[in-house]
């Protein structure tokens, strides 16, 4: 017991949560752009793939960081417009758009991977972002900008949303589409604008993987993070800040039971295998939308599909 | 009071063979509440839809302010200050109602919304007009009422890029209130002609056009059959405009009256309903006055609103699909494509979606095809639904015309009284809506078979044609509302129509002609 | 731009669609694999040859399909009742360790019952974990409204943790040398080969026999005929009164044992024992199978082949040119999205312009 109250006070501690939440911050305000806009997005988790993927990739040829930063955002925009033209454009199932996309995503990552570097033993590594040893706020000051960028993220699209015309205009579309045009609005235009900034942000949640958190690419670097950040937009009734708080959370859990796993003292004396410590954070997801579902308010329009002039 | 802010003049508008208007002018002064009536189908809603630039006009001018209008532009339209207050309101339930009334009045590029100026204008509109809102409320949480305040201050608010609109159409405004909203309502239309606003009030009930409004057009199959100052309006005389002279509907042979085979419970404020085997049961009503409900509880999706459970042939019947299939109703609804039939699967099948399960054609889990598609064919023949030649029984029934699965589910529906017996109940809602001629006349002609072969019939429809034609008993429904029944000839058109705008079965003293100030 | 209904599909149409999804497929592909150094036909012909050009490589090929088939009947079965089920590939490893647990435990004897008896207990005790692992997130849908995709996939993930931690204690084989693989299942338990010198096993008949019998199941059955009205009509399924919530419960135990099924025949087929990495996204794989099966039971088994093929044969021409074997996950998830734009087509017509 008293070891988890020194957890809960070392710094260290406290890094390591901000570190696991940086790219849940990002996948998840990007599900919730995509959402309020009235559109599932579930190739999140392989716009991150490709996001860590690229992102390294540009650092790798020589690039400085930050450029690697906007190409992640570059990749995940791109299959945000793949997948805009596919919901909104052609009004396929939003389910399986994303599935497919996912698919295809960590498909041509895995594959231009191997295209660039067919044979290495261990996976050839990059010099990520350097921690933020200027700054005087304690514990922030071992993250890396990347950090600081998605805690900057949440009150800036929070603004978006709720205080500019266009946040006005996003959230409409996502509940009244027919609202919207009847302003002269175009709800594809809005819709697809809102999928392709949502993914350029979960672009930038996977270059988090591979250039701050790690320093090179692996296959399964993921890991159902970007399944996470679904679950974590409806816990978070789809707001910016509870999406914050969320992912906090959630990225609180995670850490503990890595520490745990890792004193190997188990809980409460009882040895626990390491799988279940492992599994918490989906449990704890699926739990989260299983507790939410009933109450939650969702964007009305989400997940129909809007055919233009149809009353 | 003279100068004429808008200007219609010969506007036509066919949509295929229909001619939805035919040539109408119209004109509105400042300051002036003008009353459109009309039946459903009139060609009020087309009107309107081409004023606000939904449509465009196949001929025809429009003038605003002394411009012309450009057509099909709903852009144009605000901006030359027409507002519309529709009857189904757009709003987002989970938005504030200065959310709702913000969008689209400020460059989508702008960094920042001018919230707190839009706030406090919106709360001096609100003040102005007598149009009561929280700024700050969420929709959702408002009564129909409120929220129609909010659509309507939508209409008026001016700010940012938008200007407020001058002129302001009102669909159907009062179908939804309760009369102490509306007689909000009216106090507001009294304040925007006091500030100079003109007002189209598009309605079916009487008895408020002659309060509110000063002129009033009625509609009836696309063209303008009468024009006249509200005050010089006699109730009987408009409705009968509304609703046309017709031929005396020839007298329909009264079949044997059998015993009483569906009871629906009375509802608040509503009658209850008893319908005898070999009579036919008409529900006339003007659209969204709550037939929907009745059809529901008649079909067996749902309990009936007064509580309580629909009788057929004396037995209480649990609000199941399945117990009113069993029990020999024979339901036609009102959505043939979407409840009616499942479009992708064949013909065949879709005949048999109620009685698949039966031991004729399944035994053990197993479908028994042969007896199936025997029945399918034996409904297509009969029925004479076309569209199957090509591909057989397997064309699937999205491939048919409206009519012909209007056929499809006739067929099915009479040939399904459980077991094979002629059904003992049929309920037809809109049982030929967007049908042609000829395949209305075989359906009315099925209808009255039935009947002679003993079964009741609930005929729910919009058309006055065919429920003269068919009904021997005629209820009318109103805001949820059912009238009793009674027998056909002791309805005047003058008194249906009336019952249909909510008059009840009276007619109000002419000459009440009390304004809007 | 807008869509609008055909009336009909044409039977050309139809035939079409795949076709021009699987052009538009080898199309891409054919950049990629130009990108990656190889001359392009002669990696396509390699693909061919390793896939299906020897028989060697079409036993292979059948061996690959096999699970496929199941996984892909899974899928087809739940999405025709417009029940996402992606959660195959969880299901798939419950009931792989459900088969080992009855037919592999004390020592590799399993309970103590005839060999007879106890495989139909074997397989019915992985059928079981598969649907009661679909159940679950079945009834959240339909009595809480929770997105059964996302429910699904989350488990997926503890399942495979749970089978990780189950293999390396109680599972765990005490003859493997330290590699967490489970007990074996007992010989007896064990499916035949087929096909002589082949990994060929008689998990294929059974997956063509259960491709088939759905096939048949929703065309002769009653309660293929609620499934498939409830698919495409849930409004008229209700009005007509058909058993929309049993129908719903029965599709998801269905597909979840079908997935079980599917680990259970390839432990029994192939290794004889569970591994953390036995499946190499079959459950993914099914559902792609299925969507370019266009949920057909019959196609499923043409896809599935088709897939594992592709697999097959990237594989092999790996081996002869510089093609990552990855090339196989990017074919099929071109094909995905091209199968599902092409079917689209047929169903709606592209108009530009705005409607007046």
């Amino acid at each position: 017991m008293t070891e988890t109250l020194e957890l809960l006070g070392s710094a260290a501690f406290w890094g390591a949560v901000l570190r696991i939440a940086t790219p849940l911050i990002l996948g998840t305000l990007g599900v919730l752009l995509c959402e309020r806009a009235g559109v599932l997005n579930l190739g999140i988790e392989g716009i991150m793939v490709a996001g860590a993927f690229v992102g390294w990739l540009v650092v790798f040829q020589g690039a400085d960081l930050w450029t690697g930063v906007l190409a992640a955002a570059a990749a995940g925009a791109l299959l945000g417009l793949l997948h805009a033209g596919l919901t909104v454009g052609l009004a396929l199932s939003q389910h399986v758009s994303g599935l497919g996309i996912t698919l295809l995503a960590t498909a041509l990552a895995s594959y231009a991977y191997r295209v660039s570097f067919p044979k290495v033993d261990s996976p050839p590594t990059i010099t990520p972002f350097a921690p933020m040893t200027w700054l005087p706020v304690p514990v922030l000051n071992t993250q890396t900008a990347l950090t600081l960028l998605a805690l900057v993220l949440v009150p800036l699209v929070a603004w978006v949303l709720y205080r500019t015309p266009l946040g006005l205009a996003i959230r409409m579309v996502g509940e009244n589409p027919a609202a919207a045009e009847g302003q002269g609005l175009s709800v594809a235009g809005l819709r697809t604008g809102a999928i392709v900034a949502g993914s350029a942000l979960m672009g930038v949640a996977g270059a988090f993987l591979t250039l701050s958190a790690f320093n090179a690419f692996f296959f399964t670097m993921v890991n159902g993070r970007g399944w996470v950040c679904v679950a974590l937009v409806v816990f978070a009734s789809w707001r910016p800040g509870k999406a914050l708080a969320g992912a906090l959370l959630f990225a609180f859990f995670d850490a503990l039971q890595l520490r745990l796993q890792q004193a190997g003292g188990g809980v409460f004396g009882v040895e626990l295998p390491y799988q279940l410590y492992l599994a918490v954070p989906y449990l704890m997801a699926l739990v989260a939308l299983v507790l939410v579902a009933r109450r939650a308010a969702y964007p009305q329009a989400l997940m129909k599909p809007y055919r233009k002039g149809e009353r | 009071m003279a100068d004429t802010v808008l200007r219609l003049q010969g506007i036509t508008k066919r949509f295929g063979s229909l001619v939805a208007n035919d040539g109408i002018s119209l004109a509105l002064e400042r300051g002036e509440v003008l009353a459109l009536l009309g039946e459903n189908g009139a060609g009020k809603s087309t009107l309107v839809s081409i004023l606000f630039g939904h449509y465009v006009a196949d001929a025809g001018t429009i003038e605003v302010f002394g411009r012309a209008l450009p057509p099909g532009q709903p852009r144009a339209a605000l901006a030359a200050g027409i507002g519309m207050v529709h009857q189904h309101f757009t709003l987002a339930d989970n938005l504030s109602v200065l959310d709702n009334v913000l969008l689209g009045t400020e460059p989508l590029w702008r960094p920042s919304s001018a919230r707190a100026a839009a706030r406090a204008t919106l709360r001096d509109t609100a003040a102005r007009f007598g149009l009561a809102v929280d700024p700050d409320a969420r929709v959702g949480e408002l009564s129909v009422g409120e929220r129609q305040r909010v659509e309507i201050l939508k209409a008026l608010f001016e700010h940012g890029t938008k200007r407020g609109a001058r002129i302001l159409i009102l669909d159907e405004p009062t179908a939804v209130l309760t009369p102490q909203e509306s007689e909000s309502l009216f106090a507001t239309l009294g304040r925007m002609v006091a500030e100079g606003l003109s007002i189209i009030f598009i309605s079916h009930k009487l008895d408020e056009v002659l309060r509110v409004s000063h002129r009033i057009a009625v509609l009836r199959g696309g063209r303008l059959v009468a024009e006249l100052p509200a005050a010089d309006a006699d109730t009987a005389l408009i409705a009968e405009a509304m609703v046309g002279r017709r031929v005396a509907p020839a007298v329909k042979r009264a079949y044997a009256l059998g015993e009483v085979v569906c009871e629906l419970p009375a509802g608040p404020g509503s009658s209850s309903l008893q319908v005898r085997a070999g009579e036919v049961v008409a529900i006339a009503g003007v659209a969204g006055n709550g037939q929907q409900a009745l059809a529901g509880a008649l079909c067996g999706e749902h309990a009936p609103a007064g509580g309580g459970a629909v009788k057929v042939r004396g037995q209480p019947l649990p609000a199941r699909p399945r117990a009113f299939v069993r029990a020999g109703v024979a339901r036609v609804p009102e959505d043939r494509q979407a409840v009616g039939l499942v479009g992708e699967l064949p013909v065949w099948e879709n005949a048999l979606l109620e009685r698949y399960a039966e031991p004729a054609f399944a035994r053990l889990g197993l479908r028994r095809r042969a007896p199936a598609q025997a029945h399918a064919r034996a409904i297509v023949e009969r029925f004479d639904v076309r569209g199957t030649e090509a591909a057989g029984l397997a064309t699937p029934a999205a491939a048919l015309s409206g009519g012909n699965q209007q056929k499809l589910i006739l067929g099915r529906a009479l040939t399904g009284g459980g077991d094979g017996r002629p059904p003992t109940l049929i309920v037809a809602d809109q049982p030929t809506w967007g049908l042609d001629v000829g395949a209305v006349a075989y359906v009315h002609q099925q209808l009255l078979d039935a009947c002679a072969a003993g079964a009741g019939v609930v005929l729910i429809s919009e058309d006055l044609d065919e429920i003269f034609a068919l009904a021997d008993r005629i209820a009318v429904i109103h805001a949820g509302v059912l009238t009793e029944a009674r027998p056909a000839r002791e309805w005047t058109l003058a008194a249906i129509g009336l019952a249909m705008a909510g008059g009840g079965g009276s007619v109000r003293p002419s000459g009440e002609t009390a304004h809007a100030a | 731009m807008r869509l609008e209904r055909r009336t009909q599909p044409s039977a050309r149409a139809l035939l079409l669609a795949p076709l021009a999804a699987v052009a538009f497929t080898l199309a891409v592909t054919s950049l990629l694999v130009l990108w990656a150094g190889a001359p392009v036909g002669r990696a396509y012909a390699l693909l061919l040859e390793g896939g299906f050009g020897s028989r060697f490589a079409l036993t292979e090929t059948l061996t690959r399909a096999t699970p496929l088939i199941l996984t892909g009947l899974a899928a087809a079965m739940a999405f025709r009742a417009r029940l996402y089920n992606i959660g195959a590939e969880g299901q798939l490893y419950a009931g792989a360790l459900a088969a080992v647990a009855v037919g592999g435990l004390h020592g590799g004897t399993g309970f103590e019952l005839a060999p007879a008896l106890l495989f139909p207990l074997m397989i019915g005790a992985a059928m079981l974990a598969g649907a009661l692992l679909l159940l679950g997130p079945a009834l959240l849908k339909s009595r809480l409204g929770v997105d059964e995709v996302v429910s699904t996939l989350l488990l997926n993930f503890v399942v495979l943790l749970v089978v990780s931690a189950l293999l390396d204690g109680p599972m765990k084989d005490p003859s493997a040398m330290g590699w967490p693989q489970s007990v074996a299942l007992q010989d007896a338990l064990q499916l035949d080969r087929l096909i002589e010198r082949s990994r060929v096993h008689t998990g294929l008949v059974a997956a063509l026999v259960l491709a088939v019998a759905l096939w048949a199941l929703l065309r002769f059955t009653t309660l293929g005929f609620e499934i498939r009205a409830l698919g495409s009509g849930p409004r008229a399924a209700a009005f007509a009164g058909l058993p929309v919530a049993r129908t719903g419960v029965v599709v998801a135990l269905l597909s979840g044992a079908l997935a079980g099924l599917a680990g259970a025949v390839e432990v029994a087929g192939r290794a004889g024992y569970v591994t953390l990495d036995m499946s190499p996204g079959y459950g993914m794989s099914g559902i792609v199978i299925a969507m370019l099966a266009m949920l057909n039971p019959l196609a499923v088994v043409a896809a599935a082949v088709f897939v594992a093929g592709v697999f097959v044969g990237a594989d092999s021409m790996s081996r002869a040119v510089t093609v990552p074997t990855f090339v196989a996950d990017v074919i099929v998830a071109v094909a995905l999205i091209a199968m599902l734009v092409a079917t689209m087509l047929t169903q709606y017509r592209v108009r530009w312009g705005t409607p007046r």
